[in-house]
């Protein structure tokens, strides 16, 4: 089929079944899920500038459809999620300027390329390793825990960050009773979603591969709650994308509402999973999943040619 | 038929129609918006971005609400 706005030709079942894994993936793991989007967008032949922009609103619907369900499933923290949006807006815009001043240079595939394959590796290592500890660490405490223990408290291998994070005392500070957090600053939770901001912007998608472990990891907050939350803020932030990158002839809607269409049933699977596994086993299923997209885009650059 | 059974039976069915039915839509829909969407692209990007991201929630807020209605209606019917 072919995609005038981008002038590709594109298998529009190929996009539906991407529509639908990611859909999966993102429901569950609270992800846009643009670590395995952009790589196969890339692969299929669609420029990199495109995939940026057209994996963004691809998010915003699978989005709406995941933080539903996640609703219903009394995972999304509404405070924070406002919170994080103004951040999150903020850093999308720094990273969207980035992008056009690299597109002036002719050098955003590379750029934006090696960027991906070093964070995403970062991330995929750091929590294999994590949440590995963390399960070892829960299963010494299985047995001396009440069988009938909520799935949703937590266990992380590491919350030293999150405690020191919310020794801060920067005023104005919140609390989050919704997540379990007495009092944090305003700003720390203000410059998590900035930093989580500069990378959706810069490398499209939500982020979530940025912010959901930073959620749990510097913030302290719940895994499934910071699942439910990130897909919630996930809408504001990746609609803001969206409209800035389609202003500036990056976003092919036409492509992007043919996986929306594999997406919205994925999704809804996903969210509904994620109420049969504890946060650790959710972040250990989550780590391969960075590394898989950074093998996609080092192979695809490695055979491309740069000027 | 057993619980399992039921219940992948239930999800078969479920995707099917929502495949039928969203093959339809692409066909349809997509196939009269695509030379509209490709004018405005090019001219109005401002206006194409405002119907882009409309036409994007519109379809997730549309398509949640068939395949919550598909769940509701087969699980209904089959028991």
């Amino acid at each position: 089929m072919y995609f005038p706005i981008s002038g590709v030709h594109l298998d529009p079942i190929y996009l539906v079944l991407i529509g639908f894994v990611i859909g999966v993936l993102g429901g569950f793991f609270g992800v846009g899920g643009s670590f395995l989007t952009a790589p196969a967008l890339f692969a299929a032949g669609l420029p990199m500038n495109y995939v940026v922009g057209t994996d963004l609103a691809h998010i915003v619907g699978k989005s709406i459809v995941a933080a539903r369900t996640h609703r219903v499933l009394g995972n999304i923290d509404m405070k924070l999620a406002a919170i994080m949006v103004i951040g999150t807006i903020g850093g999308s815009e720094a990273g969207v300027q980035a992008i056009e001043v690299l597109k002036k240079g002719s050098h955003v595939e590379l750029v934006v390329g090696t960027v991906s394959i070093v964070v995403f590796t970062g991330i995929a290592l750091f929590c294999a390793w994590e949440s590995w500890t963390a399960l070892r660490l829960n299963q010494s405490k299985d047995q001396h825990r009440d069988p009938t223990q909520n799935r949703k408290q937590d266990v992380t291998a590491i919350d030293g960050f999150a405690k020191a994070l919310q020794r801060i005392k920067l005023a104005p500070q919140v609390s989050l009773p919704h997540s379990g957090i007495e009092s944090i600053s305003f700003w720390a939770i203000l410059f998590v979603s900035f930093i989580g901001g500069i990378f959706s912007g810069f490398l499209g998608g939500g982020a979530g591969y940025i912010r959901m472990p930073s959620m749990v990891y510097l913030l302290g907050i719940p895994t499934h709650i910071a699942v439910g939350t990130d897909l919630f803020e996930i809408i504001i932030s990746a609609s803001y994308g969206t409209i800035r990158h389609a202003m500036n002839g990056n976003v092919d809607i036409v492509i992007a509402l043919v996986m929306q269409t594999g997406a919205a049933l994925g999704a809804r699977i996903g969210a509904n999973l994620t109420q049969y596994f504890t946060g650790p086993r959710i972040r250990l299923a989550f780590a391969p999943l960075p590394l898989l997209g950074a093998i996609v885009i080092a192979q695809k650059l490695l055979t491309s040619h740069h000027p | 038929m057993t619980v399992t059974k039921r219940t992948v039976f239930h999800l078969i069915t479920e995707v099917l129609i929502y495949a039928a039915l969203v093959s339809v839509y692409l066909a349809l829909v997509l196939h009269f918006l695509v030379g509209w969407l490709k004018e405005l692209s090019t001219k109005e990007p401002a206006v194409y971005a405002a119907a882009a991201i409309l036409l994007m929630i519109a379809q997730a807020v549309g398509l949640e609400r068939v395949a919550s209605t598909l769940v509701h209606v087969t699980r209904q019917r089959k028991g």
